[in-house]
């Protein structure tokens, strides 16, 4: 599975690495940010991407599961 | 613990940035009704300007006045962003660049005779000047994407001790207080905008109710074009939208429309300067990563980097006035009004700056 880090990152840049990253067209990418903006960008463009987001709280982070 | 990624709300969805857009624009118009200069029921840079005028670091007798929406929509955000436990004190991502980066968005901003959100509110009371304004704003959005895709970056974040985040919204109260408690400390307009003031309490209301919208739908006038070109996102573009119509909306309810090029209030027609200098606010604020109205937002959220954001433009605002480089509104003696050649040269400063700023941080450059 690819992980995106983005921790640390404010939008566009989080969204910007998931959408380099979702060129690979892999089934399943996890994507790291820490704040809930990105959180929400991410999962709004991966989800009209065509994948399914779970998100986890982990300490100060997200942990976001993209799926096909 | 997991959770619904799309739990997220009435107000992170489309309908709550329709709301949120149709409410900062009948304030906006309600605001103007109430005294505030026409078109400007909010402008972050002339109210942050102002502020800078009010504690004497520019001394334009016409724009000083220590503005209560720019304490509302700190107040605001910091108090949504409590709530929802998005209150995250953090810096370190090159906060001097982001301070000159600042300093010249002010200064395009002060040419212009606008931010991003009044020229949206300048459109919303029929000014077309606001047109030019919009497609250098947009052109300055692509230059900035065009280093986004690049690779440019000012870096990470860190997490800073809470103090740190409580720091800027603490000291803009203190002083705001301050200005009430011995007002003899703080000059203000007698004319001009700066004298122009809706009721203290309805401004910081106003800047309430807004800076807690704002918050909340992470509203913010350079991301909705840039998240339309770069992602097909239109969620803030919509935001974008909704104020314009709410403005026309209230604005001709208030009987302030006034559709045209000459006359209208605290504007000029100086298009060249207009399209820069709105050029400079879209290249920069995509550098930033938002345009003022966000800036502000976020130092309330406790990001450091928004507050130094925040006093590069109060710094570029006090240049931008010590310097004559702001635009000239309309008058008699000057039926075009425009900035000044000294203005004129700082816009084109600022353009190399911008790119130079741009060039060094592009990841593929470097790493």
């Amino acid at each position: 599975m690819k992980t995106v880090d983005a921790r640390g990152l404010s939008c566009p840049q989080p969204v910007l690495m998931t959408k380099n990253a979702l060129a690979s067209n892999e089934k399943q990418y996890e994507v790291l940010v820490d704040n809930s903006t990105a959180k929400e960008n991410v999962t709004r463009f991966a989800t009209n991407s065509g994948y399914k987001v779970s998100v986890e709280e982990k300490g100060d982070d997200f942990v976001l599961t993209l799926s096909k | 613990m997991t959770n619904n990624a799309n739990k997220s709300s009435l107000f992170s969805g489309v309908g709550g940035i329709v709301i949120a857009g149709a409410v900062v624009g009948l304030i906006s118009a309600l605001l103007v009704k109430m005294g505030n200069p026409g078109n400007m029921g909010f402008c972050i840079a002339c109210f942050l300007r102002d502020i800078a005028g009010t504690t004497k670091l520019h001394t334009a007798a016409v724009v000083q006045y220590f503005r209560p929406e720019i304490v509302g929509l700190v107040v605001g955000a910091m108090a949504m962003s409590i709530v929802s436990k998005e209150f995250s004190p953090k810096g370190g991502s090159a906060p001097f660049t982001r301070f000159i980066i600042a300093a010249f968005v002010m200064i395009g901003a002060l040419v212009f005779l606008g931010c991003p959100l009044r020229m949206v509110l300048r459109l919303g009371g029929g000014d077309l000047n606001a047109l030019v304004a919009l497609a250098g704003f947009a052109a300055g959005i692509l230059v900035g994407i065009f280093f986004l895709n690049k690779g440019f970056s000012l870096k990470r974040t860190y997490t800073v001790n809470k103090a740190e985040g409580f720091a800027f919204p603490v000291a803009l109260v203190g002083l705001f207080v301050l200005s009430l408690v011995v007002p003899t400390l703080f000059v203000v307009s007698e004319k001009g905008p700066g004298s122009m003031q809706a009721p203290i309490i309805m401004a910081l209301a106003a800047g309430l109710i807004v800076g807690i919208l704002a918050q909340k739908t992470r509203l913010c006038m350079v991301a909705g074009i840039r998240d339309l070109v770069l992602f097909k996102d239109t969620k803030l573009l919509i935001g974008f939208c909704s104020i314009i119509i709410a403005a026309l909306i209230g604005n001709i309810a208030f009987g302030q429309f006034n559709l045209g090029f000459a006359g209208q209030p605290v504007a000029h027609s100086a298009h060249v300067w207009t399209f820069l200098g709105m050029l400079v606010v879209g290249f920069g604020s995509v550098l930033l990563g938002g345009c003022p109205l966000r800036q502000l937002i976020m130092a309330g959220e406790g990001n450091a980097d928004s507050a130094v954001t925040v006093m590069g433009y109060i710094v570029g605002a006090a240049f931008a006035h010590n310097f004559g480089l702001a635009g000239s509104a309309y008058s008699a003696e000057n039926p075009v009004g425009g900035p000044s050649a000294n203005g004129q040269a700082a816009v084109i400063i600022g353009i190399i700056v911008l790119l130079v700023i741009a060039f060094a941080n592009s990841k593929k450059a470097k790493n």
